[in-house]
């Protein structure tokens, strides 16, 4: 397949679409709606399922009903609506079954904005509802990279019967790149051993996520962290810059990880020695690698756009071995590189005590800037 | 030889039905009601090709009593799930079964949505007038000065509002094919219940769109009643309220004979 401009949103849509995607259910809301305007004309004339849900709320529990089928379905929406999503999220992930989940984020907290943020981190990395479950995160930085990572969120999901998320936000939703759609591949009847279809020639089953006895309910518990571990030890992914020689190291996911990449290459140009993590897999987290790293840099920068929801991970990783320093933007505002690229050349001239409260000093530092 | 006639079986329990007994209190008409799906779905023989969409409430273990594939719904959420599932396996019965706080309080975008859709699902809705698996408090259907654990000096309408009458206001809907609201308080009702049950997964098999059932019941232990005093209240006190009336049924079930 040739490469075409595609918009992040229509590639993500149309990613799931040849990934054999059976029902798609969704409620409109920017900076999303391109998502579910993109499966109302395509789905329908593929033979497939498209239903517009009258809430957040009911389209994840349509998800929900339609994925205990052993359909491959998915939803998708922006921060406000993903928190409606969250009782569903819970109810799929305590039934362990497969279900693909895409969030474009935007400003909050609250109604916020309709620009790009990173504020969901805590909501779907730490968060996705009540109890103990983890969900598997992907966060693309790029067209190209959402399509690639929606592919395969959906193998993932069915692999681990899991609640996979592509986590992006409404920058890399709204913008149009060249990029490479897979192949179409036809609707796969997989025949789950555990979907309900009716009970004809089998025994009958029941899909649910309530376990009245406490002791039940702590062996699914039990399951579901080993399944995570399991998770943990095979599906990690990030992608590293420059970090062959590197002394200094910026870590962000998602479109800051990508705008701090050109503030990577810039600093590289003056002759800092500074590398890029990009966590592909926000959760799992690379806390092993980040702790590696620790031993051969002298200096970490987490940049993020919120208040350093994933620099709390990081700050764990690093167990206060080396300085870190934090540089984020909220409230849908979107960093320049050259505002990283002054941290960075701050990190490298002007090193901080391992102790020092990262959030506390950049809280310092944005008020000077306002003044 | 001549002495002993055959035995001719008159009655018996369902195969639907699983072999054992139910957890619901003494008098309470959620047995009556399963059974009356139980025998519906034998007589259409539906086993095989029927998924239940359990709620939560009282009947939360439904799929312990009704033998077929069964899911597990959220609070209210169950007409959104029962959705997601008969979109995809359209040629499958697909039912739910919601109590009063479920469907008419928590849940009620989702039974109002999927009724305008013409969703091809059928809801049993069982109105007993409170919440009954957390104890018994006020719901939607609560009657005007009936005590709850909620409303301990009686449903004052002045603060909490009037009794929603669900049936008559989702057959305002066009996508809806079948709605009744029926009584399980005597044996006449609880034929005439059975029959509109009947007549509800008709409604989804031919295709005429959303069919519910709204079936008056007891909750004799959180109405402080024994379960005869509770069928007499039912009688007495929601009829006059819930009318057992047809306020929605498609022209195309005229033909249909049960």
């Amino acid at each position: 397949m040739a490469k075409e401009l595609l918009k992040g949103n229509e590639a993500i849509a149309e990613a799931a679409i040849r990934s054999g995607l059976e029902a798609y259910f969704g409620y409109p809301i920017t900076p999303q709606t391109e998502i579910l305007e993109w499966f109302s004309r395509r789905m329908p004339e593929l033979g497939r399922t498209f239903l517009q849900a009258e809430s957040e709320l009911a389209a994840i529990n349509m998800v929900y009903g339609a994925a205990c089928t052993g359909a491959r379905v998915m939803t998708s929406s922006s921060s406000p609506g993903i928190s409606l999503m969250m009782e569903g999220i819970s109810y799929i992930a305590g039934t362990e079954i497969p279900v693909v989940l895409v969030d474009v984020m935007r400003g909050g907290p609250g109604l916020g904005n309709i620009a790009p943020a990173q504020g969901d981190y805590n909501q779907i990395v730490h968060g996705g509802g009540h109890g103990d479950f983890r969900p598997i995160v992907l966060a693309p930085a790029s067209v190209q990279e959402s399509i690639d990572l929606t592919i395969e969120a959906f193998e993932l999901a069915d692999k681990y019967r899991a609640v996979v998320v592509v986590l992006i936000d409404g920058c890399i939703g709204q913008m149009m790149e060249p990029a490479e759609l897979p192949p179409m591949q036809p609707i796969q009847k997989r025949n789950q051993e555990w979907a309900v279809t009716g009970a004809k020639d089998r025994e009958r089953r029941i899909l649910s996520s309530i376990y009245i006895d406490p002791e039940d309910e702590e062996v699914i518990n039990f399951r579901l962290l080993e399944r995570w571990n399991e998770i943990e030890a095979n599906e990690l992914r990030y992608k590293e810059y420059f970090m062959e020689d590197a002394e200094l190291v910026v870590i962000g996911f998602g479109t800051a990880g990508r705008v701090a990449l050109s503030a990577v290459r810039a600093a590289r140009s003056e002759g800092i020695p500074v590398g890029l993590l990009r966590p592909i897999t926000v959760s799992p987290f690379p806390y092993a690698r980040i702790k590696k790293l620790t031993e051969l840099a002298c200096g970490m920068l987490v940049v993020e756009m919120n208040s350093g929801q994933m620099l709390q991970d990081v700050l764990a990783a690093v167990g206060g071995k080396i300085p870190i320093e934090f540089y984020g933007r909220m409230g849908g505002v979107v960093p320049l590189p050259d505002e990283i690229l002054a941290e960075i050349r701050r990190l490298c001239y002007e090193p901080v005590a391992p102790s020092a409260d990262p959030r506390k000093s950049w809280m310092k530092r944005m008020d000077i800037a306002k003044n | 030889m001549g002495l002993n006639p055959p035995v001719e079986t008159v009655y018996k329990r369902p195969e639907t039905f699983t072999q054992t007994t139910t957890h619901y209190c003494p008098g309470c008409t959620h047995g009556v009601a399963h059974r009356l799906v139980a025998e519906v779905m034998e007589e259409m023989n539906l086993q095989e090709k029927t998924i239940g969409v359990a709620s939560v409430g009282c009947s939360v273990f439904i799929y312990n009593y009704i033998d077929c594939d069964f899911v597990e719904a959220a609070h209210g959420r169950a007409p959104a799930m029962a959705t997601g599932i008969k979109r995809v396996l359209p040629d499958r019965i697909v039912f739910t079964y919601q109590g009063d706080g479920d469907l008419a309080s928590i849940g009620m975008a989702e039974i109002v949505h999927a009724a305008a859709r013409g969703e091809n699902i059928t809801a049993i809705f069982i109105n007993n007038a409170n919440y009954g698996m957390t104890g018994g408090q006020m719901a939607p259907t609560t009657l005007p000065g009936q005590k709850t654990t909620s409303s301990p000096t009686g449903r004052d309408v002045e603060q909490t509002g009037f009794p929603i009458r669900t049936a008559e206001m989702l057959a305002t809907l066009d996508g809806a094919g079948y709605i009744v609201r029926r009584s399980l308080h005597d044996p006449k009702n609880i034929r005439k219940a059975k029959k509109s049950i009947r007549l509800a997964f008709e409604t989804q098999q031919r295709g005429l769109g959303f069919s519910m059932v709204e079936l008056l019941s007891t909750c004799p232990t959180n109405w402080g009643l024994n379960p005869i005093e509770a069928l007499q209240w039912i009688e007495e006190r929601m009829l006059p309220v819930y009318p057992l009336e047809d306020f929605k049924v498609s022209p195309s079930l005229s033909q249909v004979r049960v």
